[in-house]
């Protein structure tokens, strides 16, 4: 990959860069980065608390664990699944009232069984008061106690850089993974953010296809009789019985032998015809995963696609399909949202590469008639494709068929004060002017907050 | 929750006699009870208080990755909680000769509780008992008032934090109050001296005049003694009411203040917010000593459970097992503090250095190393010592007092740094320094300290509210002063400031990002590095929900 990697830039290189973008790309080149996913999410790094340092602060001990081993308490997943509402209700009314909302939705994806990564919805807060600002010293300059043999100026340890939880592109309040979370669908969030964060409906919304297509299955429940009997159903309905009958004295010595059955506790399954949904939206996540996109912009890229991802669910009752992309110089699909949720960041940047990718699978899968395609596009605004030669065309090409493209460039705050390079040529291309309902750009800093966030996704789907 | 079994309080009871023979005191009672997860998972937001008013956010996963021990100065999970009886939680399955280990454990907590001067405040009352009537309190107000209680809560909270904890206990130790009026003072104190501003032989005389005006009247001399004062200053009266009702009356704190002051919280109708602030402020000065004994108090427990468990003769057999516990209790880490291992070895130094009479000036002009090592006047009043430490200091005294560079070297402690390797990618950590005074520097940096905030009397006029953060090299978070303003705001019924200082954005030079040459370590430009901090004195100004911000 790094000889690759090395012969792009050449190539560049020969084309003539600037200073600034040579070095920008040199970052990339050089930096010794693989895009493999998290290996154990902590390692065995002794973890502070706060998030910021990897060693455990003074008043992070504790007699709960130091004594009795007893860490966090685990809440259980379905723990007070309708504070969420409440919670959500309540801040509602603090607007009214005249006070800033106070409750975020955080999110973290577990990887769940299939493949298919689940979003557990947090709500998470925070409680103001006057309080010293912890960032403020440099990192370089962090001290703490140590222990033990070493001349002075002796080196006793070193930590990777770029830890694992700096970019698993974790949302806010995923901090001690999973505890006290409270599991919610992402249809639920979607729900949620369409009706507490007033995020506008689709307008198409509800427009179903033709529902030419029946299965029939073997869904419906009949007792007595039918076609196949159901055991499990069956067995449960006779003990049920039986109980009722006073015929199961004791439960910890069941004896089926004894079992009174009556006919009307067979249950069987029935065919019955299926209406068989066509999935309405197909939606491309493109992320760029290439080194410059280490920390605080991935995290946000990220962030918004879970919160779109959501929105769309909820908004086409679950009936949307999604495919995800990710790139660097080169653009692969992965196969599910946890991979690419997860997936580190290396490499160089060319945006080309993932519109290719959408335009080839769209082609070869004849997307193009039964889906309404959206594709959403997270950066940070950086392409060795610096004039946009090759994506401004795949980008067109794109345009052609997708109902809504909204591309997000999370810039970083320490860049120059021009504009990135993907803002730049696809101002100069014109397309956000002439197509305003096909494409949409949504620039947002390295710190925006959520409440940012979601007036971004705000902007990239309205009508 | 439910109170442990009758065997396992035995042992329990067996401990205390043990303990109080060692020398400990405590109060006799105390509570036991096992705890579950779905307990823990209840009693952590309240601190393990299990009768601590209910409030919102402790439904809600707060934001960990801000400085959460700043917010929360008090831990979520203590074992023991300082109330009458004390309470204790254990884990359901522990085995006997570990349940002994954590009961010596929790008995050095409790007597630290009841005997650290620095909880003077707390022993008076039952805090979980009153905590219990602030909470129905609570409840009924929300009846009464719906989500309004919320508000006050939160914005009480919002400045918990600023308790005037160190007021609240030299109170506690003032001593009794003169027997002369505030007159006499205001005559002595302002009217001579400021006023007059009389020769100094002019006031010995005067004060001589008070002392035998006393011998003679006694109670009555005060009046007969100001009737011939105001003959010679006909305007001595008028000016010492007007000292009376000039100012606002000095207060702790500005949840005090904002009680006995605010135009908004004193209308009749609001009232009942008071009622909030006054328990918000109570429970927060209850929580304020744990945190600034941390490293004391977890020293002395360890220091008892490790004396205590090696005699007790229940547990033969398990000694292994002990040390493995107790290892993973009481080591030092490589990198890192735990205050359990750092505070006993704190108590066994101070015991040793008694013990050989070295707490003594002649031990201390002595320069020579080997005659400092081999020193030994054989006092053996060294637990007298610790048991007076124990009664008398908190962290920070206990730090700056004795960390030196005996106990530094002796116990093989470093202040450790941490650096970019920009050709590795990886930060280094590294042994930055053995001096005493960089280690003992760089644990009072570790201390809790919250921001220094006062309330400027003089420019608080108009319904305006004055507050000043004082300056210590620590800006406050920004995103933070919205919020906690508009709460000030709103109790304070007006305009609030707040004159703070913050670090000046540096010009970024736009020097080319270094690119790192393999095999070469990258330059560092070090003076570049260190650049000064630039401050800029700021006043913020939080007006009708709005806030803004000017230069000062």
């Amino acid at each position: 990959m790094k000889s690759e990697l090395k012969k792009i830039y050449k190539r560049l290189k020969s084309e003539g860069l600037s200073a600034e973008r040579d070095a920008k790309i040199r970052l990339e080149v050089d930096g010794e980065l693989t895009h493999d996913p998290p290996a154990a999410p902590y390692g065995d790094l002794p973890t502070g608390t706060d998030g910021l340092s990897p060693i455990k602060k003074l008043y992070a001990y504790h007699d709960m664990a130091v004594l009795q081993a007893t860490s966090g308490a685990q809440s259980s997943s379905t723990n007070r699944i309708q504070t969420m509402d409440e919670l959500l209700e309540k801040d509602k009314l603090r607007e009214k009232d005249g006070f800033p909302r106070k409750i975020r939705v955080g999110r973290m994806i577990k990887p769940g069984k299939a493949g298919q990564g689940k979003i557990v919805v947090i709500p998470t807060t925070v409680e103001e008061k006057f309080m010293h600002d912890p960032t403020m010293k440099p990192t370089d300059d962090e001290q703490a106690g140590g222990h033990g043999e070493g001349e002075e100026g002796e080196v006793i340890g070193e930590q990777p850089i770029h830890d694992p939880q700096d970019q698993s592109g974790a949302g806010p309040g995923e901090g001690e993974g999973g505890q006290h979370e409270m599991e919610s669908s992402a249809y639920d969030l979607g729900r949620i953010l369409t009706e507490q964060f007033e995020l506008p409906n689709l307008k198409e919304k509800g427009k179903k296809r033709s529902l030419t297509r029946y299965t029939y299955d073997l869904t419906d429940k009949n007792r007595g009789f039918g076609q196949v009997l159901d055991k499990k159903a069956t067995l449960k309905q006779i003990v049920e019985t039986n109980i009722s009958l006073g015929n199961l004295p004791d439960m910890n010595d069941i004896d089926p032998t004894g079992f009174l059955i009556a006919p009307s506790d067979k249950i069987y399954r029935i065919l019955s015809r299926e209406k068989d949904y066509e999935s309405q939206a197909m939606i491309f996540f493109l992320r760029d995963y290439s080194g410059s996109m280490a920390g605080k912009t991935t995290e946000l890229v990220v962030a918004q696609h879970v919160l779109i991802y959501s929105w769309l669910l909820y908004q086409y009752a679950n009936q949307v399909e999604t495919r995800f992309i990710l790139h660097d110089t080169s653009a692969k699909e992965v196969k599910d949202f946890y991979t690419y949720y997860n997936s580190r960041v290396a490499g160089g940047t060319q945006v080309s590469s993932a519109y290719r990718l959408v335009n080839e699978i769209v082609e070869n899968e004849n997307l193009r008639s039964d889906y309404n395609i959206y594709v959403f596009h997270g950066t940070d605004g950086d392409d060795w494709d610096t004039d946009g030669r090759e994506s401004i065309p795949e980008l067109k090409k794109i345009l052609s068929y997708a109902s809504r493209t909204g591309i997000t460039i999370a810039e970083h705050s320490s860049g120059s004060s021009t504009k990135t390079e993907v803002e730049r040529y696809l101002l100069r291309s014109e397309l956000l002017e002439k197509m305003p309902k096909l494409i949409r750009l949504d620039v947002i800093s390295e710190d925006a907050d959520e409440k940012r966030l979601i007036d971004g996704i705000r902007k990239l789907i309205s009508e | 929750m439910e109170l442990i079994d009758q065997h396992t309080k035995k042992i329990m009871e067996g401990c205390k006699k043990r303990a109080r023979d060692a020398g400990l005191s405590f109060q006799d009672e105390s509570l036991e009870y096992i705890v579950t997860n779905r307990d823990l998972l209840e009693l952590s937001p309240k601190n393990m208080i299990p009768t601590l008013y209910d409030y919102w956010v402790h439904d809600v996963e707060v934001m960990r990755e801000k400085g959460k021990y700043e917010l929360y100065p008090h831990n979520p999970y203590e074992t023991v909680i300082n109330t009458r009886p004390a309470i204790s939680f254990y884990n359901d399955n522990n085995p006997d000769w570990l349940n002994v280990m954590i009961f010596y454990h929790v008995l050095g907590h409790i007597d630290f509780f009841q005997n650290n001067l620095y909880f003077r405040h707390t022993w008076d009352y039952d805090f979980t008992g009153e905590a219990l009537s602030d909470k129905r309190m609570f409840t009924r107000l929300r009846a009464e008032k719906g989500r309004w209680v919320e508000y006050i809560i939160e914005f009480a909270r919002g400045i918990d934090n600023l308790v005037g904890y160190h007021k609240e206990l030299s109170a506690k130790h003032e001593r009794p109050a003169p027997d002369h009026s505030k007159k006499v003072d205001f005559y002595f104190d302002i009217f001579l001296q400021k006023v007059k501003k009389i020769r100094v032989s002019e006031y010995i005389k005067e004060i001589e005049r008070f002392n035998s005006c006393r011998r003679e009247m006694g109670g009555m001399c005060e009046d007969s003694f100001f009737s011939d004062v105001e003959q010679n200053h006909p305007e001595f009266n008028t000016m010492f009411n007007k000292s009376l009702d000039k100012k606002p009356k000095e207060t702790k704190d500005l949840l005090q203040f904002l009680m006995m002051n605010s135009k908004m919280l004193n209308n009749e109708k609001n009232n009942w917010m008071k009622t909030i602030l006054q328990i918000v402020r109570k429970t927060s000065l209850f929580f304020q000593p744990q945190i600034r004994t941390k490293i004391m108090n977890e020293g002395w427990a360890s220091y008892w459970h490790d004396t205590l468990f090696m005699k007790d003769d229940r547990i033969a057999g398990h000694e292994v097992d002990y040390a493995r516990v107790n290892a993973g209790v009481t080591s030092m880490p490589r990198v890192g503090l735990n205050p359990y291992a750092l505070g006993m070895r704190m108590f066994s130094y101070i015991e040793e250095l008694a013990e050989k009479g070295k707490m003594t000036w002649d031990f201390q002009k002595i320069k020579d190393a080997d005659e400092r090592r081999d020193y030994d006047k054989k006092n053996g009043n060294g637990q007298d010592q610790i048991f007076k430490i124990r009664e008398n200091l908190c962290d920070f005294t206990f730090l700056n007092t004795f960390v030196d560079q005996d106990f530094v070297t002796k116990n093989k402690l470093f202040v450790s740094g941490k650096r970019l390797n920009e050709s590795k990618m990886v930060w280094e950590y590294y042994v930055k320094s053995r001096n005493a005074a960089d280690y003992r520097d760089m644990l009072l940096t570790q201390l809790y300290h919250p921001p220094h905030i006062v309330i400027d009397l003089e420019k608080s006029d108009n319904g305006q509210l004055y507050l000043v953060h004082k300056f210590e090299e620590k800006p406050l978070i920004k995103d933070f002063l919205d919020n906690t303003m508009l709460g000030i705001e709103y109790l304070w019924g007006g305009p609030v400031h707040l004159e703070t200082h913050e670090v000046v954005a540096q010009p970024t030079k736009s020097m080319p990002p270094t690119i790192p040459i393999p095999g070469v370590p990258p330059q560092r430009d070090e003076t570049e590095r260190k650049q000064e901090i630039q401050w800029q004195r700021v006043q913020y100004s939080m007006e009708d929900r709005k806030l803004s911000k000017k230069k000062l």
